[in-house]
């Protein structure tokens, strides 16, 4: 008898199924509404500050220029692209003030001494060279690797630098053009940054049009890019 | 080697979850000290990660690409749903293996790893295959770590010598350290070639 | 008054005596990844605190509506709303930190201490005193991370908060922003917080000893 009643508290006690679907569905509508609502108010914001600093790193490649534009490889040809796809593997043109043409910035990356390495560097395609490069991530040792970026006299390495043939990293003080300086105690992150331009170039410079046939600015009132980059 | 090769050797040693980014701490330290239930604890996180890398995947490429915002809320619930799934129906349909590994995967399904593993595939832009030999990489060093813990752990407990209030987690942190410590020279490994 | 002292209490015990770090041990996975400078710790400390305050009150206001076969589902949809609430927002308006913690921010859902909280106390406690809690073990966090962050980037970098600390002849020790210096650090903190507890039992045995004397 007494079992009878605590078995018929304990099923009372328990709340049905649409009880428990209800509760998880109201949860998870509430919990949808403010995450549409905080995307939809920082969306702006964060596409910005992903404009300004890709915008940044290109900037700081390729000196004199204050215009880029995206461009994609599509069939063969390299074409000016202002929307986010997927999977897509961009390039950026810069242009100086007047609209011409400065060079390419290359995204690359590649294992370096810890983990993957991604580099940013200007390719000047009328002379065939590097003019500059920054690391947009890494993970090497503080203190010793991480000076590839942090060692101004090794970024600068890369500010005239012939690729061909391939870019080699040297200890013993660079003589040729395509020689950048390893930094001592971090060999290895030196030439995988050299390896990792080298991989770069081994893919894009065939691609490239001819010095002279890239794409021309083309100036478009919707990208907030070349808006921001103008008022800068 | 291209670079499945670095991506797998890469997440088992040079960049191991638990010794370098200190993901699934919790069974790292709480579930090492017998050697034989670490190992398969550390057998049952690699089918789990495989199967994240799976979920992952299929949500990146299917679902998240129209509703980049629902990436956090749906990797836990279809990771959790899914490995709730599959622990049924290995209970049904084997027995054996439910009681080797199926008491695990409750514990793995809420552990920062998973989640860390399906979250950093997404950042690092992989794809299918990609994300499944991440995921072997991940699970398989998750493995070697905890079963050089709990192989190290047994050793000490035999010490009787040791002070009672250098023993537990504090303990076990600094043995942590030096193991990370020497995986720290696999760095270069890849590179250097 | 009575009431004051237990919120008091509940605060305190989370901020030093049952610290979520130094005493039980929860939520290592954040905490020693980000702990690399001090700063990094506030940000993850502060993010940490926001999310566990947050659902804090949400589960201690809805408990009694929510069943509780469905409630650590309840939880983890509260706690990763939040946490999306705080990534973006961080992304928004702190883009260089945001990038320096990285994938750690999605993880804080994943941080035992924040559910164990919804778990053991506010979805059986009145708001007050969730909040107290909450209060108090998000400062506890804090208090750890920021810490821990602050010993590791005096002796790996010589700074603290990006201001150096000794003349140009430190030697930085590199390891203790290395993974390895986070689990030793870590370490010898609870060591130091076990000696503490041994020596606090100590004394009261004696002080009980005491009474049953006289």
């Amino acid at each position: 008898m007494s079992e009878d009643k605590v078995e018929q508290a304990a099923v009372a006690d328990e709340p049905s199924p649409a009880r428990l679907i209800g509760t998880l569905a109201i949860a998870g509508l509430v919990s949808g509404v403010i995450i549409i609502a905080i995307y939809l108010a920082t969306f702006e914001t964060i596409k910005e500050n992903k404009a300004r600093e890709l915008r940044e790193a290109v900037f700081r490649v390729l000196p004199n220029v204050s215009k880029m534009q995206k461009l994609l490889l599509k069939e063969g040809k390299l074409e000016v692209s202002y929307k986010e796809e997927k999977g897509e593997e961009p390039i950026y043109a810069g242009y100086d003030d007047n609209n011409t043409f400065m060079g390419y910035a290359i995204p690359s990356d590649g294992p370096g001494f810890a983990d993957t390495i991604s580099v940013l560097y200007g390719y000047r395609p009328s002379d065939r060279k590097v003019i500059g490069m920054w690391i947009l991530a890494s993970r090497e040792t503080p203190g010793l690797g991480d000076k590839i970026y942090k060692d101004a006299a090794f970024v600068a390495n890369f500010d005239d630098l012939a690729i061909e043939p391939p870019i080699v990293a040297t200890k013993r003080g660079k003589s040729k053009p395509n020689e950048i300086d390893a930094i001592t105690g971090a060999t290895i992150s030196s030439v995988a940054v050299a390896r990792i331009i080298n991989k770069g170039n081994d893919y894009w410079v065939s691609r490239l049009p001819e010095p002279g046939a890239e794409p021309a600015y083309v100036e478009v009132e919707t990208p907030p890019e070349a808006e921001d980059a103008q008022a800068q | 080697m291209g670079d499945l090769g670095w991506i797998f050797i890469s997440t088992l040693l040079i960049n191991n979850f638990v010794l370098a980014y200190f993901l699934g701490l919790c069974p790292f330290l709480g579930v090492s000290n017998k050697l034989e239930v670490s190992f398969r604890l550390g057998l049952a996180t690699i089918f789990v990660m495989v199967v994240t890398a799976l979920c992952a995947w299929f949500l990146n490429t299917y679902v998240l690409i129209h509703a980049p915002y629902l990436r956090l809320i749906s990797f836990i619930v279809v990771i959790a749903s899914v490995v709730q799934l599959i622990e049924m129906a290995i209970k049904k349909t084997s027995p054996a293996l439910f009681r080797a590994l199926g008491i695990f995967l409750p514990l793995i399904t809420t552990n920062c790893a998973i989640l860390g593993l399906a979250i950093f595939a997404t950042n690092k832009g992989y794809g299918l295959w990609e994300g499944l030999v991440y995921a072997l990489g991940a699970g398989m060093g998750f493995t070697l770590a905890i079963v050089l813990m709990a192989g190290m752990r047994q050793e000490v407990e035999k010490v009787n010598a040791m002070p009672k209030l250098i023993r537990g987690f504090a303990f076990n942190l600094i043995i942590s350290g030096i193991l990370s410590m020497a995986f720290m020279g696999f760095a270069g490994l890849f590179s250097s070639s | 008054m009575a009431k004051e002292q237990l919120a008091y209490d509940e605060f305190m015990k989370g901020l030093w005596r049952e610290n979520p770090v130094f005493v039980q041990v929860l939520g290592l996975c954040p905490l020693l990844a980000v702990t690399n400078s001090a700063i990094n710790g506030l940000a993850m400390g502060l993010a940490s605190f926001f999310v566990l305050l947050g659902s804090s009150i949400l589960v201690s206001l809805f408990k009694s509506y929510i069943p509780k076969q469905v409630r650590i589902s309840c939880f983890i949809i509260i706690i990763a709303t939040f946490v999306t609430v705080v990534d973006y927002t961080l992304a928004a308006a702190l883009p260089v930190i945001h990038k320096e913690l990285g994938a750690f921010i999605p993880l804080i859902v994943a941080n035992c201490l924040i559910l164990g909280r919804m778990e053991a106390f506010a979805s059986r406690n009145t708001l007050r005193m969730s909040v107290a809690d909450a209060f108090g073990m998000g400062a506890g966090f804090l208090f750890a991370l920021v810490s821990l962050g602050a010993v590791r980037e005096i002796l790996g970098v010589g700074e603290l908060f990006g201001i150096a600390l000794f003349g140009a002849n430190f030697e930085p020790w590199v390891i203790m922003i290395l993974p390895p210096g986070g689990f030793i650090t870590l370490g010898v903190m609870l060591l130091y917080f076990n000696w503490l507890e041994e020596k606090k039992n100590k004394i009261d045995k004696q002080l009980a000893t005491e009474d049953g004397v006289n």
